[in-house]
């Protein structure tokens, strides 16, 4: 078990035996029992924990991630607690005040929820679905993809060299996904194409 | 980083320069204070600023920004003249011996070859003289004219406490006793680290910052030991496995290269890429480069990749030109000479220079695609948010399309981390809404366009259409898979080359690490460096053992550190030349007789003898290099120049503006200003309480730091009447920004060569999106020219004007 989980509710068990004997002492013994029953149980008892690590500066923190339900087992997962991770060699449990933060970066009103869409000369998106969305890029790129690449140079030389439609790849997300996003977009021969560490 | 955060415990005397760690990387900068109060370790800080990193320091000297190579030319000078070097360790381990061809020369801010035409060198002489044998020619004695040494020991001799101070703004006695410590660490038992970031990058001449301090380094033999080291502090979490996995226009995951036009066949592209050692009996690893490429087209194309098409060598495109990084990219957009952009986990309309320019290119495109979890400033640049973002929708025909993408805390896979750990990390929740993994999105729109090309056809299909997927839902690949395609696998049983009896990996198993990569097609590897990181054993990356054996803060068992779990690069320099650690207390590897053992994973063949094989394995020398031969593109030695925005002229070469070989961009050059017009010296930065442009998403951030600011010193308020609190308006040659202003001490005016220079500060993390106040950023005011190396745009470094005004209309 949690070694701080069992510590508060240890200590709030005491807490209560020692009102609780005084009170009895006093002929309140059915006060005691109210009062145990009152205390609200540590909110991260029955949560899930995953590991997991800071997604901001570069020391990469180890992080708790506890939730409501565990996704492991299939179940609806809800966050609700975000803390730094102390078996973590490097932040050793502490987090800064960015990372302190992190709770409210998953919960953000302005996280994306649905693809979107703004039409030339619009001042709004409207909402589409994922097949829309997805066949609609996959058509813009191979229309210019055919159009603009360059498959020989002027001495004749294959170069593939597609230069009209750029990739930027992101800073934060896993090797896994760049290593997919570098398959997918050398594959069409991209080279305007670089990530957040160039800048 | 050489080293790893947790290796910081274990130095004498730490200099962030070009960085902020307290601020930007608050508990890596924990191991800082660790060491000062473990271990007495000191603390030098050299900003313009005095930081919350200045604010722990043992010594702060301030500096003007973009005058970091005066600086450290200015120290490596000091070494040299008071004897503080760590001789033993500069002539076995480095290039200073190496004899340079004749011809070579430096004068007037500039080398041999300059043609300012075409605003570069003909490197040509900037090389070793090869002898007889075949190898560079080598004075042990370091007394040929031409040795390194000697060359070196001229090109620094400029750099007196006098000029410094003059160019940087330092008082002289603060530079004096910066250096002082500094050389102190060139004892074999003191030791110092180096920590900076986007301070030192985000110049005109950002990678010769990084060089200086290297080469200072290697002076006084700090590196490959416990406590040393170059420390790149990387801004974001994974910028260093999207740097390592070649996310950027020229590279190939693991540090090989996309090819260029001019190496038109395989053979071609190979005949510079032998690497034969330059001294006898040298490992010149990269000698392997053949096996890397060749594994690494096996992963992307598996059994269309063949020897007879030469690995699909004509799969991968070829360049025409150096690179089409990001300022390449939107000059062409800005020129009208592209068409769609996607854009991932990036928001380039905040991040990237002259905002002006930047919005004219994105309303340029026919079509955006951004993927991120948050709304960003880049996926609604066409939207009107008053001074904010002024601009007309109805005359944008930019065709938008925004995809909703999971969080860190809905994905699963790794980060490697600023000290090369790979940390794998596990989802908590689903995502918002219909949001999906940046994975799912780029495998479905590859499916479809696959499908596209099989049913209509269209140009060049076949690197598409044959891209290797060997996922168990094609759908769907799982990260997990994808690790274990970049550790790579034997697609033939794989075998000892000394001793084929000897299995490596049978066929299809994973392999133990890149050692068993073969060149043959018989083995893919989509990462050669992460090699080692998913094997027959498991997923190393995942591992969570925090032992730490005698303290010495490698934690060997947590994760897997590339390359091959080793936790300090060069960790062969750390012993002399007979294999025995410098410093007993700071053992790490030693030779035992007949091979190399210790705390960490040697950096060097087990069995090669100390004093036949040197410790830079890498390179075909052995050695480390104080002279780059043509490896850099304004010079194998750093040389000061201004920034392209300096409010004076450079003292050393006044007729050079910025960096004479940076690539500038038709009409950007206009868009520069001069001091007569911007007579303040403007700089952007981090703040603690913010990440880039995400936290302003976060509430509890964005109400402790919830609005914009620019900090000023109290002589500059005072001159410019402006009071702590009150509206400033701040513009460059190339927009305008409105700001509360902050009148602090922390900056102070500096005086360099008699004239009083003001610096502005500017943060970045604000724009028109989120839950914080709406903002502007320093980019609307930054200069569009990057690094002659690498491109990294100089935000750190710019002019501008500063006056009174009133608040702005939202």
């Amino acid at each position: 078990m949690n070694y701080e989980v069992s510590r508060r509710q240890f200590l709030g068990a005491a807490g209560a035996g020692i009102a609780g004997t005084t009170l009895a002492a006093m002929g309140f013994a059915e006060a005691e029992e109210a009062h145990a029953a009152a205390i609200r149980a540590f909110k991260l008892l029955n949560t899930a924990q995953t590991r997991n690590t800071c997604p901001y500066c570069s020391v990469a923190c180890g992080v708790i991630l506890y939730s409501k339900g565990d996704l492991k087992k299939g179940e609806k997962a809800d966050i609700v607690h975000i803390e730094g991770d102390a078996d973590h060699p490097t932040n050793r449990g502490t987090l800064c005040p960015k990372g302190a933060g992190l709770l409210d970066f998953v919960k953000a009103p302005t996280r994306l929820k649905y693809p979107m869409l703004r039409k030339p000369g619009s001042d709004r998106f409207e909402r589409i679905s994922w097949d829309e969305a997805l066949d609609r890029v996959a058509r813009r790129l191979k229309d210019d993809r055919d159009r603009n690449i360059v498959v020989k140079n002027a001495s004749g030389v294959t170069v593939n060299r597609w230069a009209t439609t750029g990739f930027l790849a992101a800073s934060a997300t896993t090797n896994e996904t760049a290593f997919m996003t570098y398959k997918v977009v050398r594959s069409l021969g991209a080279v305007v194409f670089d990530n957040q560490a160039r800048v | 980083m050489t080293n790893a955060w947790t290796d910081i415990r274990n130095t004498d005397l730490v200099v962030i320069m070009g960085g902020n760690a307290a601020e930007a990387h608050p508990c890596g900068f924990k191991w800082v204070t660790e060491a000062k109060a473990s271990r007495g370790a000191r603390l030098i800080v050299v900003d313009p600023r005095f930081t919350r990193s200045a604010a722990v320091a043992d010594l702060y000297a301030p500096i003007r920004q973009g005058t970091d190579i005066a600086f450290l030319l200015g120290v490596i000078n000091y070494c040299i003249a008071n004897d503080r070097i760590q001789w033993d360790y500069v002539k076995a381990f480095t290039n200073a011996g190496y004899v340079v061809k004749e011809g070579f020369g430096y004068s007037d801010g500039l080398f041999t070859g300059y043609d300012e035409a075409k605003r570069d060198y003909d490197k040509s002489t900037w090389d070793y003289e090869i002898g007889a044998d075949g190898f560079a020619v080598v004075d042990d004695t370091l007394e040929h004219p031409r040795c390194v040494w000697s060359l070196l020991k001229q090109h620094v001799a400029t750099y007196t406490p006098e000029l410094v101070s003059r160019i940087c703004g330092t008082p002289q006695e603060k530079f004096l006793q910066v250096a002082d410590w500094i050389s102190q660490t060139s004892s074999k038992t003191k030791t110092m680290t180096s920590m900076y970031a986007l301070g030192w990058t985000q110049h005109s001449k950002g990678s010769q910052n990084i060089r200086g301090m290297a080469m200072l380094q290697l002076l006084l033999g700090n590196i490959g030991v416990r406590g040393g080291g170059m420390n790149a502090l990387r801004g974001h979490s994974n910028i260093q496995g999207l740097t390592d996995i070649g996310l950027m226009s020229n590279l190939i995951p693991g540090y090989l290269n996309i090819p260029r036009e001019s190496e038109a066949t395989f053979d071609d592209y190979m005949s510079t890429r032998g690497f034969k050692p330059l001294r006898p009996g040298q490992m010149s690893y990269w000698q392997n480069y053949k096996k890397f490429f060749v594994s690494f087209q096996k992963a992307m194309w598996g059994d269309a990749a063949t020897k007879d098409n030469n690995f699909a060598y004509d799969f991968l495109p070829k360049l025409d030109v150096p690179t089409y990084d990001v300022l390449r990219g939107f000059d062409l957009a800005f020129n009208g000479k592209m068409n769609g952009y996607v854009v991932q986990g990036f928001n380039p309309l905040q991040a990237f220079p002259n905002k002006k320019k930047l919005t004219q290119a994105l309303s340029n495109l026919k079509f955006l695609v951004t993927m991120d979890p948050l709304e960003t400033e880049t996926a609604r640049f066409w939207e009107n948010h008053g001074e904010f973002n002024d601009v007309d929708p109805s005359k944008i025909q930019t065709e938008v399309i925004q995809l909703p993408t999971t969080c860190f805390a809905e994905d699963e896979g790794a980060l490697v981390n600023s000290g090369r750990w790979l940390q794998w990390h596990w989802a908590a929740a689903a995502p918002p809404g219909e949001a999906k993994s940046d994975a799912w999105i780029m495998a479905q729109i590859h499916l479809r366009l696959r499908g596209l090309y099989l049913e209509q056809g269209g140009a060049v299909p076949e690197p598409i259409v044959n891209l290797q997927w060997p996922y168990k839902d094609i759908d769907d690949p799982q990260p997990a898979e994808l690790a274990r395609e970049m550790n790579g696998s034997a697609l033939e049983t794989v075998r000892d080359a000394s001793d084929p009896t000897k299995v490596i990996a049978e066929k299809g198993k994973q392999l133990p690490g890149f050692a068993a990569l073969r060149d043959d097609g018989s083995t893919a590897c989509g990462c050669w460096i992460f090699s080692g990181s998913y094997t027959e054993a498991g997923n190393m990356m995942a591992r969570r053992d925090n032992a730490d054996p005698d303290g010495v803060g490698l934690y060997p068992k947590w994760a897997f550190s590339w390359p091959a779990n080793r936790r300090i690069l060069y960790n062969r320099a750390s012993a002399d030349l007979d294999g025995k650690a410098w410093d007993p207390s700071r053992k790490l590897i030693e030779w035992d007789g007949s091979k190399w053992a210790g705390y960490d994973v040697p950096d060097i063949a087990p069995t090669a003898k100390p004093r036949d094989v040197g410790p830079f394995i890498m390179n075909p020398e052995g050695a480390a290099r104080l002279f780059v031969r043509t490896l850099m593109r304004d010079g194998p030695f750093p040389a000061h120049y201004e920034p392209f925005e300096a409010p004076l002229v450079n003292i050393v070469a006044p007729k050079i503006r910025g960096n004479p070989v940076a690539r500038v961009f038709k009409g950007d050059l206009a868009q520069f200003g001069t001091s007569d017009e911007f007579p303040y010296a403007a700089t952007s930065y981090r703040l603690t309480e913010h990440f880039h442009y995400w936290t302003k998403h976060a509430y509890q951030n964005a109400v402790i730091q919830p609005e914009f600011f620019v900090e000023i010193s109290e002589q500059l308020a005072k001159e410019k009447g402006v009071t702590n609190g009150g509206w400033v308006r701040v513009w460059s040659k190339r927009g305008s920004i409105k700001a509360k202003a902050v009148v602090t001490k922390r900056i102070k005016p500096l005086n360099c060569d008699g004239k009083i220079v003001h610096v502005v500060g500017v943060p970045l993390h604000w724009g028109f999106t989120g839950a914080a106040r709406k903002g502007f950023g320093p980019n609307v005011l930054t200069p569009y020219v990057g690094d002659a190396n690498i491109e990294t745009p100089e935000y750190k470094a710019f002019l501008v004007n500063l006056e009174p005004t009133t608040p702005p209309v939202a």
